[in-house]
C-alpha cells in the first residue's frame, strides 16, 4: 500500500540483508530508455513512442491509459515477446536485447490478460511449468508447488490436482499469480490481472496481492485502464495516452494532485480531490480525544465532561467499551442517569485501516459527521470529523503520506 | 447345404485355420500391411501437420493438396501406381502398389486434423508459454500437441480404420491379407469362406475404431475432454 511505502522502500535498500525473507529474489531495477515500437514500416505511426521509464526494486509500477495507448506493447518488450523498434531496455542494468528470448521469459513472471492457464494441466502442473522448464528436480517442484499455492491463499491439498475448467475466475487469477511467482523472478508483468473478476473479488484481490507484494517485494509492471486500480496498486503510475505517449509518471498522490496536462486530469477525473483521500488512512490523522458515556451515568458528569470538550456530543458505549449510540448535549440537561433509550443509534464505525475516502462516504452516511474509530475488539478508540477531512481536502496536504512521494 | 452348416464345415478343417494360407495367416498380413502403412502415413503426415499448424506457412497448399487426395478413388491410385512400379525388383509388384495406395489415402486425415486441431488452440495458451519461456518446440510439446490431441488423434482413427478396410484390395494385387479370403471365396464359389473374409475384415475395422477411441480416452487430459468438439472431418475418401 503507498502509505506503507516508506517502510517498503527502506527495505529494499536493505537488500540482501538478514531481514529479507532470504529465500527470495527482491525486485531488480527496470529501465525503459527512448523505446519505440512501430507494428507497420517506417513512417507509420508508432504503438508506443520515445517511452523513457525507470522502475525503482521493489515497486508496484502501473501503466494504465485508454485502450489502445500501447500498455501491453510496452509490456510485451519488457520480455521480448515484441521487439523494439528503437531504444534500450535494461534490467538491472542488462540490455534485454543482449539476452536470449528464452532466459531472459524464465526469469520474468507473466500474467497475461485473461490469465491464460493451460488447461490441459492441472493447477499443479500449472503452477510448476517454469520450475521444469528450468530442470528442476522434481521433489523440489512439488515443494515449491505447495508453497506457492499456499501464499495466493488456496489449499494445496484441495487444489493441486484440479483443473483450471473446475475453478473460479478469482481462484484462476490467483493461480496465474501463483505460476508466475514460481521460480521466484525478481520482476512481475501483469497484464490485467483481475479484469475478469466481479468488483468485489476484485478488491479482495488486490488486498491479498498488495500484502503478497510486502513480502516479496518484486518489481512488478502492472497494466490496467482503471484508474481506481491505478490509485490503489501503485507506487508509481505512467499515464499513457493514444500514440504511446507517456503523459505522466509519477506517484498516485502527485498524479492526484499536479496532473501534468490537461488529458492527465480529465483521464483521472473531476473527482481527483476525492480520489486522493484514498492514498491516506485513518490512522494518519490526529483522533478526537472521545467523550464516553456509559448507560446509567448521572447526566450531570455528563453534561459537565461534554462541556469541557468541543465536539457537542459524546459516544455511549457498552462495558466493554464498545460504541452503541451517540448522546446530543441537549439530551442532558434534565437530572438522573442516561437512558440508553435517548441515544442516537448507527454510531458509524470506522478502523484505522480505513481510507479517508471510505471514512467520508461513512460518516455522510450517518446523521452525525462523526465517526468512531475502534480497534480489533470494536474498542472506542478516538473519533474523526467530516471537517477534519474536509481540511485535508483544501489544504492539498495529505497526512502520512509526504515521505511516499518520491 | 445352409450357410451356416457351410460355415461350421469351413471352420471345422483346422488348415483353414492355421495352414499358409489360413484364417490366422492372413489376419496377421493385412494387420501388419495394415499397421506398416499408417505407420509411414503417421511418419510422413503428422511431422507435416504439426508444422502448418504450429507455424501457419504453407497451410493453405498443404491442406489443399491434402483435400484433392482425399478425394481421389484409391481404386485410381492404384491403377495409376500399378504399371509405374511393375518392374520393380526384388520385393516384386505385389506389395509396393498397395503400400503406396494405402500409404496416400491414410495421410489427407491425418494432415488436415492434426492443423485443425493446433489451430484450434487458444492464442491465450500459447502466448502464456511462450512468455514463460518455452523453446518452438517445448510449446508445440508441452501445450500445442496436449491441447490439439483431441484432434489429432480422431484423424490418425480415420485413417486406421480406412486403412483397414481398403487394405481388402490390396488382395487383388496379389498383397495377400484378408481380402485373400473373399476373392478366394468368389473363385472358387466358396461362400463361407466368402463370409468369413468379409466377416474378420469388418471385426478388424471396429476393432480398430474401439481401440482408437480407447486410446483417445487415456491419451486426453480431464481438463480438455468434453469441453472441446472432436473434430470428425469429412474424410470419407
Ligand atoms: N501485433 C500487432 N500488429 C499490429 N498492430 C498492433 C499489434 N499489437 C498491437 N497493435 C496496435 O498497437 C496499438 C497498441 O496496442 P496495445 O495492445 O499495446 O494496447 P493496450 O494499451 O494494451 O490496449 P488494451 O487496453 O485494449 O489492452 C494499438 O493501436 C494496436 O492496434
Ligand atoms: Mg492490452
Amino acid at each position: 500500500m503507498t502509505t506503507a511505502a516508506p517502510d517498503d522502500r527502506s527495505t529494499v535498500a536493505a537488500r540482501g540483508q538478514p531481514t529479507d525473507t532470504p529465500a527470495s529474489t527482491t525486485g531488480a531495477v527496470v529501465e525503459l530508455d527512448h523505446v519505440t515500437k512501430r507494428y507497420g514500416p517506417p513512417g507509420t505511426p508508432p504503438a508506443v513512442n520515445e517511452l523513457s521509464l525507470t522502475i525503482p526494486a521493489g515497486e508496484i509500477c502501473v501503466l494504465v491509459g485508454p485502450s489502445g495507448c500501447g500498455k501491453t506493447t510496452t509490456m510485451k518488450m519488457i520480455n521480448r515477446l515484441v521487439e523494439p523498434t528503437s531504444g534500450r531496455l535494461t534490467i538491472d542494468g542488462r540490455d534485454v536485447m543482449q539476452l536470449s528470448p528464452v532466459d531472459l521469459r524464465r526469469q520474468i513472471g507473466y500474467v497475461i490478460q485473461q490469465v491464460g492457464l493451460f488447461p490441459h494441466m492441472t493447477v499443479g502442473d500449472n503452477t510448476g511449468v517454469v520450475p521444469r522448464l528450468l530442470r528442476w528436480p522434481e521433489a523440489r517442484i512439488r515443494e515449491r508447488v505447495e508453497e506457492l499455492l499456499d501464499l495466493v491463499g488456496l489449499e494445496a491439498a484441495a487444489y493441486r490436482d484440479r483443473y483450471p475448467s473446475e475453478l473460479s475466475g478469482g481462484e484462476r487469477q490467483r493461480v496465474g499469480v501463483a505460476r508466475a511467482l514460481a521460480a521466484d523472478p525478481p520482476v512481475m508483468l501483469m497484464d490485467e490481472p483481475f479484469g475478469a473478476v466481479d468488483p468485489i473479488r476484485r478488491d479482495r484481490l488486490q488486498n491479498e496481492f498488495l500484502r503478497l507484494q510486502s513480502r516479496v517485494r518484486k518489481t512488478i509492471v502492472f497494466v490496467t485502464h482503471d484508474v481506481d486500480e491505478a490509485i490503489k496498486m501503485a507506487d508509481r503510475i505512467a499515464i499513457l495516452q493514444r500514440g504511446g505517449i507517456l503523459a505522466q509518471y509519477d506517484t498516485p498522490d502527485a498524479i492526484l494532485s499536479h496532473p501534468a496536462n490537461e488529458f492527465v486530469e480529465r483521464f483521472v477525473g473531476a473527482d481527483r480531490g476525492l480520489k486522493r483521500l484514498s492514498l491516506a488512512r485513518v490512522r494518519d490523522l490526529e483522533l478526537i480525544r472521545p467523550v464516553l458515556v456509559r448507560a446509567g451515568t448521572d447526566r450531570t458528569d455528563a453534561r459537565r465532561e461534554l462541556q469541557a470538550s468541543a465536539i457537542g456530543f459524546a459516544l455511549l458505549v457498552d462495558d466493554g467499551g464498545r460504541p452503541l449510540g451517540w448522546i446530543r448535549d441537549t439530551d442532558v440537561d434534565e437530572q438522573g442517569p442516561i437512558d440508553p433509550e435517548q441515544a442516537t443509534p448507527g454510531a458509524s464505525l470506522i478502523e484505522p485501516e480505513t481510507t479517508l475516502r471510505d471514512a467520508l462516504s461513512t460518516m455522510l452516511a450517518s446523521s452525525v459527521q462523526l465517526g468512531a474509530v475502534v480497534d480489533q475488539n470494536e474498542r472506542v478508540v478516538g473519533l474523526i470529523s467530516v471537517d477534519q477531512i474536509s481540511e485535508v481536502l483544501q489544504s492539498g496536504n495529505l497526512p502520512g503520506s509526504t515521505d511516499a512521494t518520491g | 447345404m445352409t450357410l451356416i452348416e457351410e460355415l461350421g464345415a469351413w471352420l471345422a478343417d483346422p488348415a483353414h485355420w492355421t495352414g499358409p494360407d489360413g484364417l490366422l495367416t492372413r489376419l496377421l498380413e493385412h494387420i501388419a500391411l495394415s499397421g506398416a502403412c499408417l505407420a509411414m502415413a503417421v511418419a510422413i503426415a503428422l511431422p507435416i501437420g504439426l508444422w502448418i499448424g504450429h507455424t501457419g506457412r504453407g497451410a493453405a497448399a498443404v491442406i489443399r493438396a491434402a483435400n484433392i487426395g482425399q478425394a481421389l478413388p484409391t481404386l485410381g491410385v492404384i491403377g495409376i501406381i500399378l504399371p509405374l512400379t511393375a518392374n520393380i525388383e526384388p520385393y516384386g509388384f505385389d506389395l509396393i502398389p498397395s503400400i503406396v495406395a494405402l500409404v496416400a489415402l491414410a495421410i489427407p486425415p491425418i494432415v488436415t486434423n492434426t492443423y485443425a486441431g493446433l489451430r484450434q488452440v487458444d492464442p491465450e495458451a500459447i502466448e502464456a508459454g511462450r512468455g514463460m519461456g518455452m523453446r518452438e518446440l517445448q510449446l508445440l510439446g508441452l501445450v500445442e500437441v496436449p491441447l490439439a490431441l483431441p484432434s489429432v488423434l480422431a484423424g490418425l482413427r480415420i485413417s486406421a480404420v480406412q486403412v483397414v478396410a481398403t487394405a481388402t484390395l490390396a488382395a487383388v494385387l496379389g498383397a495377400g491379407g484378408l481380402g485373400r479370403l473373399i476373392i478366394d471365396g468368389i473363385a472358387q464359389q466358396d461362400d463361407a469362406q466368402l463370409f468369413i473374409g468379409a466377416l474378420l475384415v469388418a471385426i478388424l475395422a471396429i476393432a480398430t475404431e474401439l481401440s482408437f477411441a480407447g486410446l483417445q480416452r487415456l491419451a486426453i487430459s480431464p481438463g480438455v475432454r468434453g469441453r472441446r468438439a472432436v473434430r470428425e472431418s469429412a474424410a470419407d475418401a
